[in-house]
């Protein structure tokens, strides 16, 4: 589906008040960035999988590659200003050639270093050093692991996904990640495998530790929950399975109030694998670039112009309000 | 209109309507009672999903099935609570012919 169908699906709610209506009733409209603490950068589309909840649409056959010199830009946005995050995303991460290079460059900045990585790749021979990469710059890794039961997650991600993430994470564990005192840090996300919403972090984390620890031996440092958005692949599965009315009114329905102040959009600056700049990865998806006299290409990054810019907002915002709220770090409101 | 509609599940907040206090007092034990306590969300949501099942309520079959769909509760797991709940329907039925037995054999010379 393309961005102009997506966004008029989005824009069809029926009996329910778009998002920026229901933000206006609680005086929280517009929605203000307070700040860039996470640069959020998307090194390309392009992935070994295709995840049938994947937002990016990402898979093998997708080109859209993050080049050196947008690189170079964001390392020199990030030399220039005291950014605490690098939250590096895709795709694949380790499918754009430049990886290697901009971690290490990156881990000089002595920031929160993070790579979003499915780890399926760490088994194959091309990619393995990046095992030796992690662990020598001392990136956080967060990977995704949406249930511990395997048909259930294969289901979501494809055959044999499974078994190569338990795989890479017992190589990841026996070099220190997941493992206290070690200062390696290996964060799993859960996200529903279906059309509903993800219970309690915390019992679902207690649930993951007990399960991986039991039968496989695996440690992790913390889950997060992460609500899936109506946005692209997702999207299609909620259209094709009559699932979306039902989907949204539930998003709808579970809006809370508390979780639009924490929504991580107000602290966050997302790139596009061109140097675009968006407010999230989801509106990068949507090809909603920032607005409102903001630059939109890191080429022209203004800090003053960026740092309390109007956040621009759609329908699938209520995916980040919803129940405990959600973000890149999971829940946002405690629960 | 049906007499059962999935959409009416979201009404469930408003059944307090013309009686608020008591639904009110209502809604504080139904959260002190399905909130983790010594047993945890995911076994009080089991129990109430096989309470659901066994007494034909199609709001908290949706809800409880949906709520254990979130807690990681596996297809498997929700089953053998519903069979839990099928035998206990059973058993209850079987056993109340104790009644009828004892009545039979009074009554018949």
């Amino acid at each position: 589906m393309d961005v102009r169908e997506q966004l008029n699906i989005l824009g069809r709610m029926g009996e329910n008040p778009s998002f920026a209506g229901k933000i206006r009733e609680i005086n929280r409209f517009p929605l203000m960035a307070r700040g860039i603490d996470i640069l959020q950068i998307n090194l390309g589309r392009r992935c070994n999988l295709s995840c049938r909840h994947c937002h990016v649409n990402a898979g093998p056959a997708r080109t859209e590659i993050m080049e050196r010199p947008i690189l170079e830009k964001c390392l020199q946005v990030l030399e220039t200003f005291p950014i605490a995050t690098i939250d590096i995303t895709g795709g694949s991460p380790e499918m754009n050639p430049h990886l290697e290079w901009f971690i290490t460059e990156a881990a000089w900045l002595n920031r929160r270093l993070i790579v979003r990585s499915n780890l399926t790749l760490l088994c194959e021979e091309l990619y393995r050093h990046f095992v030796d990469v992690f662990v020598q710059n001392k990136v956080e890794i967060v990977t995704s692991l949406p249930d511990y039961l395997e048909s259930k997650s294969d289901r979501q991600r494809g055959q044999g996904s499974f078994g190569k993430v338990i795989a890479a994470l017992r190589e990841l564990n026996a070099r220190g990640y997941g493992r206290k005192d070690s200062g390696l840090t290996i964060n799993i996300v859960h996200n529903p495998v279906g059309a509903y919403l993800p219970g309690s972090q915390a019992a679902l984390e207690h649930e993951y530790r007990e399960r991986l620890h039991a039968e496989h031996g695996l440690s992790f440092s913390h889950l997060f929950c992460i609500t899936n958005l109506p946005v692209g692949r997702y999207l299609d599965y909620l259209m094709e399975s009559g699932n979306y009315e039902d989907y949204l009114r539930t998003l709808w329905h579970s809006f809370n109030p508390d979780a639009v102040d924490h929504v991580m959009c107000r602290t966050t600056l997302s790139v596009g694998w061109d140097g675009s700049l968006y407010d999230c990865d989801f509106n990068q998806m949507l090809g909603l670039t920032v607005n409102y006299g903001a630059p939109d290409n890191i080429m022209n990054f203004d800090m003053n112009r960026l740092k309390h810019r109007e956040i621009v907002i759609n329908n699938h915002c209520y995916g980040c309000v919803a129940g405990s709220g959600s973000s890149c770090q999971g829940a946002t409101t405690g629960a | 209109m049906n007499y059962y509609e999935p959409k009416d599940l979201v009404d469930f907040p408003n059944i307090a309507e013309w009686a608020a206090d008591q639904g009110n007092k209502f809604f504080e034990y139904y959260g002190a009672a399905t909130g983790a306590g010594k047993l945890t969300e995911r076994e009080k949501s089991l129990i109430a999903l096989t309470v659901a099942v066994t007494q034909n309520c199609p709001y908290c079959i949706d809800a409880y099935t949906t709520k254990c769909m979130s807690l990681g509760i596996s297809s498997e797991e929700m089953m053998e609570a519903a069979h839990v709940g099928a035998a206990m329907m059973a058993g209850v039925t079987l056993a109340h012919t104790t009644q009828m037995r004892k009545i039979i054999k009074k009554k018949e010379m």
